[in-house]
């Protein structure tokens, strides 16, 4: 018991250290702005909070490196206070409270995953504090009339309705009617899975294509087995998969442990899932899509190109950028951007250049729309070849040409 | 729902396929369900935390698997794992889980034994989240997976289709079943076997027969982690695992104990490959969405069976 007491008294003066060394930052300290953001260092989403982060610290040291922000004449040096949110929305809320009302912070950065981003934005709006988020990418946070969130990503729906324009083109080719082709579809019970999901439906419906499989995957899913038996049972022309990593990394193992022969296969999170290095010949043929490839001939001021930023990641971390770490960079450059046409501190100046944003960064290009989102920067699909990811779709930013049918497990 | 039936009549290989599939998995259910019910059965504790030592077994299988370096860079250690094959962590997840489980029965569970069954539910919840942290922390959050080669099984091919049978989840049915056999054969023979069963029956007269209650205790709750880790290397196998998906485990374990009752191993195996190949199949029919309902509602059933028979025994003593 006394080891526990002392143990919890060690704690508790660990957490006392941590709370008085967190600088009690103010919108502009001398020469230096402060940005805030809770982002999950810990719990379930700690993963890609991390690329988060590191996109945002890489972007804040490259800036600062090259001399900082001009406003009013006078360059400043940009800085992110940072506190972890635990993966818990409502711990997001709060420390997005603490932020604004304790360290006086005037502009925020987003966290990671949509359901964190909707649980801070009511805060933020509250206290007309802009946010530039780039990791929330669910509609439902375009619908509800928010003035100062702006998003730099592309919105769910649009994650994989590209596959289905690549399916259905694939089909005229073959001399077929893309109305003839038949969807299977497995999609986690999540908001933004179910987001993807409404993207591809509308589309398939644009074509007159038939659901033929329409499988909902369970949260706690660990077990992909039954929806692809139908899917095995019925062989539709094309198979959609989204439920984040698990569901990307379930899918892979599963459909060549059933052996399921489907002529296209498309899933989201194929990167974070990092199917390639866990499964490598099985993981062959599959699209995936992704908001960011490095092989894109965008550019900007800062980076560079989008290999140049790739690279630049690569160096200082010691991985490659996932398309996560790439639009968390963006996002401070779109900030960086909007303070010196703003030209001023004031927030509501400050949204109204954020607003105005139009410009190209090494992501893409940044254009927003009355709502907050992005609409100037499309989705983009890779395909797995030779153990590589390739683009493949739109086709004005392909790189290689798609490998069509896949095929079948006995021929692999 | 309909179509789906009429797709499985036209279908016998792919209901085969399903139900195989089910008996597989519910092999792994069955070896975490034993655990539960000797613990359940011994010591009268609810262990909630299951579900966590499956998910730590299915981590060493991961690290068993993969290459990985440890370094502590101050006093320039630097260990690289080369990576061996994943089964190894058969042998070495149980081995790790039982001093795990020792641990835990010497930190926390002998102080909740004797009392009352609310006690150790909190108790062991407890335990089940300070794992989850502790594994998400140190593991990182990652949805995990134990790579292994051994392929599918395509075992009988016809017009209609093909058996295709995963063989990591025949090794995962044999296991389940030598290592129940074995379970049985340890607790009806061995002299420890009988005096876990001697302190099941009555604790305190097994005291004043010199069997160590405590010393029983420990071995029965560290023998439940040991399965578990086999079941989890077996779990990482097939499935995923990540730090949270633990729960799914412990929830599908009570509820195989409590149709198959305490105490009675065969029954535990049965219910386990039972409930295995009815929820594959049912998920089939009525959606991967109804799955749990399912097997939540088909506990309702056994009870309800089982209540109103034990009352018409009743009305005929009377």
């Amino acid at each position: 018991m006394a080891i526990l007491r002392m143990t919890a008294a060690a704690l508790a003066s660990v957490g006392l250290i941590g709370v008085i060394a967190t600088p009690a930052g103010a919108k502009v300290e001398g020469d230096t702005i402060v940005l805030g953001a809770a982002v999950s260092k810990s719990g379930k989403y700690s993963t890609n909070g991390k690329h988060t982060i590191n996109g945002y610290n890489l972007a804040v040291e490259r800036l600062n490196a090259m001399g900082g922000v001009s406003v009013g004449g006078k360059k400043y040096k940009l800085k992110i206070i940072y506190y972890d949110d635990e993966s818990r929305g409502a711990r997001g809320a709060q420390l997005a409270e603490r932020l604004i009302n304790q360290d006086k912070v005037k502009y925020m950065l987003g966290p990671y995953s949509s359901g964190l981003t909707k649980a801070i934005v009511p805060v933020t709006e509250k206290y007309k504090i802009p946010m530039v988020e780039a990791n929330g990418a669910s509609r439902s946070l375009f619908t509800k009339g928010y003035k100062y969130l702006f998003a730099v990503l592309s919105t769910s729906e649009q994650y994989l309705a590209s596959a289905i324009a690549l399916a259905a083109e694939k089909a005229k080719e073959q001399g077929r009617k893309p109305s003839s082709l038949r969807v299977a579809l497995a999609f986690e019970n999540d908001p933004f899975s179910q987001d993807v999901r409404a993207g591809v439906i509308d589309d398939a419906k644009r074509y007159g294509m038939k659901i033929v499989v329409d499988g909902r995957l369970p949260r706690d899913l660990s077990d992909m087995k039954g929806i692809l038996q139908k899917v095995k049972l019925v062989k539709p022309d094309i198979l959609v998969v989204s439920g984040h990593s698990k569901g990307a990394a379930l899918a892979i193992r599963q459909i060549a442990a059933l052996r399921v022969n489907v002529p296209m296969l498309a899933m989201t999170h194929c990167d974070s899932a990092q199917i390639i290095k866990k499964y490598g010949k099985k993981a062959e043929y599959t699209l995936c899509a992704s908001q960011w490839a490095p092989t894109l001939s965008y550019k900007d001021k800062v980076f560079g190109s989008a290999a140049d930023f790739a690279k630049t990641f690569e160096d200082k971390y010691g991985y490659a950028p996932p398309y996560q770490a790439a639009e968390s960079a963006a996002a401070v450059l779109v900030y960086a951007d909007a303070f010196q046409r703003a030209n001023a501190f004031d927030t509501g100046k400050v949204r109204a250049a954020l607003a105005a944003t139009q410009m190209q960064t090494f992501y893409g290009n940044v254009k927003f729309d009355p709502s907050g989102k992005n609409i100037v920067k499309p989705m983009v699909l890779f395909q797995i070849q030779d153990g590589q990811y390739k683009v493949v779709a739109p086709t004005k930013w392909a790189s290689s040409k798609i490998r069509h049918p896949m095929p079948g497990w006995d021929k692999r | 729902m309909f179509e789906n039936i009429q797709l499985l009549a036209e279908n016998p290989v792919g209901l085969l396929n399903l139900i195989f599939d089910g008996i597989m998995i519910g092999a792994v259910f069955a070896l975490i369900a034993y655990g539960m019910a000797l613990v359940w059965g011994v010591m009268n504790i609810i262990n909630l935390t299951q579900g966590e030592y499956v998910i730590f077994g299915g981590f060493i299988a991961f690290y068993t698997a993969g290459q990985w370096t440890f370094r502590i860079d101050a006093i320039g250690l630097s260990l690289t794992w080369p990576g061996v094959h994943a089964l190894w962590a058969l042998l070495l997840a149980p081995a790790v889980l039982y001093v795990i489980g020792w641990v835990v029965y010497r930190l926390v569970i002998f102080r909740i034994v004797d009392r009352d069954m609310f006690t150790s539910i909190l108790a062991t919840f407890g335990i089940s989240i300070l794992l989850q942290q502790f594994m998400n922390s140190v593991f990182t959050a990652d949805d995990v997976i134990a790579p292994h080669n051994m392929g599918t099984w395509s075992a009988w091919r016809t017009d209609m289709g093909e058996l295709a049978i995963e063989r990591v989840r025949v090794v995962a049915l044999a296991f389940a079943l030598v290592v129940g056999g074995f379970l049985a054969f340890y607790l009806k023979y061995t002299r420890d076997g009988q005096s876990i069963r001697a302190v099941a029956q009555n604790a305190r007269a097994a005291r004043l027969m010199g069997i160590d209650a405590n010393r029983v205790y420990a071995r029965t709750y560290a023998l439940n982690a040991a399965l578990c880790g086999v079941a989890g290397v077996l779990v990482s196998m097939t499935l995923t695992i990540h730090a949270f998906t633990g729960l799914i485990y412990t929830v599908r374990a009570f509820m195989i104990v409590i149709i198959a009752g305490l105490g009675n191993v065969t029954g535990v195996i049965v219910a386990g490959l039972g409930l295995g190949a009815a929820e594959k199949v049912a998920e089939f029919v009525i959606g991967t969405s109804y799955q749990v309902a399912f097997v939540t509602g088909l506990l309702l059933v056994v009870l309800l069976y089982r209540s109103v028979r034990l009352a018409m025994q009743r009305k005929y003593l009377a």
